[in-house]
């Protein structure tokens, strides 16, 4: 082999991929999010669609076969040597809704963006997430001339759980994408069981004594 | 009627599309040999290939000299992912490139994993 195995921790040249999804509704900013804070220039992949006529029977069926395209910005980040992160914005469109199913495999986590003068388009998002069980953040993309709302006023539109956080970010600046990139994992991290977010609700008491394991919940 | 020819990317005709189906490449195949997800990491040998490919062959093999993934190699060829998929499959069964599949995070308790995230994400700021 050409490249160099010798490393016993990492025998390989691969890094380890993994995958954060960008959601939210049409024009709330993935594209920008994704570009910003991605090291490579902005790039889209296809996925090519064949909807076949439900008269499929039929054999003028193949007249009524179409096909269209659903493009997907993402965009990469090298975390260190061995790991490389990449986000993918999901499709707007929620007719396309069912290649999230392929996009979300895997996926550590999402990013739900949303625009305050557009509420609603993030609701279904967040809708998806839950039910899959896919830990998010919410990120009000703060756009230029809409009303600033606190995040609190944001998580009670959305009617979000009160552990998902709730930030504001622009999503034209890169460090603000990764500072919501960095509170989405944190997020993930109080989820981990025996991770340190569950430490100190759960095997902590109020006054800081840690319990002997005997806990109910 | 009008065509299309931008700089980099498919030409395009106004009333009908792509001028070039997007199969054309493979050869008319619609599913590749190998299972491959737009993360897969794809990476050359180095290895002569004894068989023929045509020009998108030696394009995809081109930007993987590095571990790349199959989303990006998709982007930079301007091509969908599944036709993508179908050259690196050959690639692959050729011998001339080596895949490495995503990290599924099914394990939701690899703290570890998630704690290297967040150092790498930190060092961005």
């Amino acid at each position: 082999m050409a490249y160099d195995d010798s490393s016993d921790s990492f025998p390989t040249p691969f890094p380890t991929a993994l995958k954060v999804l960008v959601a939210g509704g049409f024009g709330v900013g993935k594209t920008t999010f994704v570009g910003s804070v991605s090291e490579i220039a902005p790039l889209s992949t296809e996925e090519l669609l064949t909807q076949v006529g439900a008269e499929t029977d039929d054999l003028t069926g193949v007249e009524l076969k179409t096909s269209t395209t659903v493009a997907m910005d993402f965009g990469r980040i090298t975390l260190d040597e061995r790991h490389v992160l990449y986000l993918f914005g999901t499709p707007g469109q929620e007719r396309f809704w069912f290649m999230w199913d392929e996009l979300c495999r895997g996926a550590l986590g999402a990013i739900v963006l949303a625009d305050t003068r557009r509420l609603e388009n993030s609701f279904s998002a967040v809708d998806f997430f839950e039910q899959r069980g896919i830990g998010f953040v919410v990120a009000v993309n703060e756009f230029d001339g809409s009303f600033r709302y606190d995040p609190e006023e944001v998580r009670a539109a959305i009617d979000l759980r009160p552990d998902v956080p709730v930030v504001i970010c622009d999503a034209r600046i890169a460090s603000s994408g990764i500072q919501t990139l960095v509170t989405l994992v944190q997020h993930l991290l109080t989820a981990v069981p025996g991770g340190p977010g569950q430490d100190d609700a759960v095997v902590q008491r109020d006054d800081g004594v840690p319990l002997d394991g005997q806990v109910s919940l | 009627m009008s065509v299309t020819v931008p700089m980099d990317g498919p030409w395009l005709d106004e009333a009908a599309g792509r001028l070039i189906r997007p199969y054309t490449v493979s050869g008319g195949r619609t599913r590749p040999t190998a299972e491959l997800d737009l993360m897969s990491l794809v990476m050359a040998t180095g290895a002569a290939s004894q068989m023929y490919f045509g020009p998108e062959h030696s394009e995809a093999l081109g930007l993987c000299q590095g571990p790349t993934s199959v989303a990006e190699i998709a982007g930079h060829l301007r091509l969908p992912a599944v036709v993508t998929k179908i050259l690196l499959s050959d690639l692959m069964d050729s011998g001339a490139v080596t895949v490495r599949p995503p990290h599924n995070f099914d394990n939701p308790s690899d703290c570890s994993l998630l704690e290297a995230v967040l150092d790498g994400l930190r060092r961005q700021l």
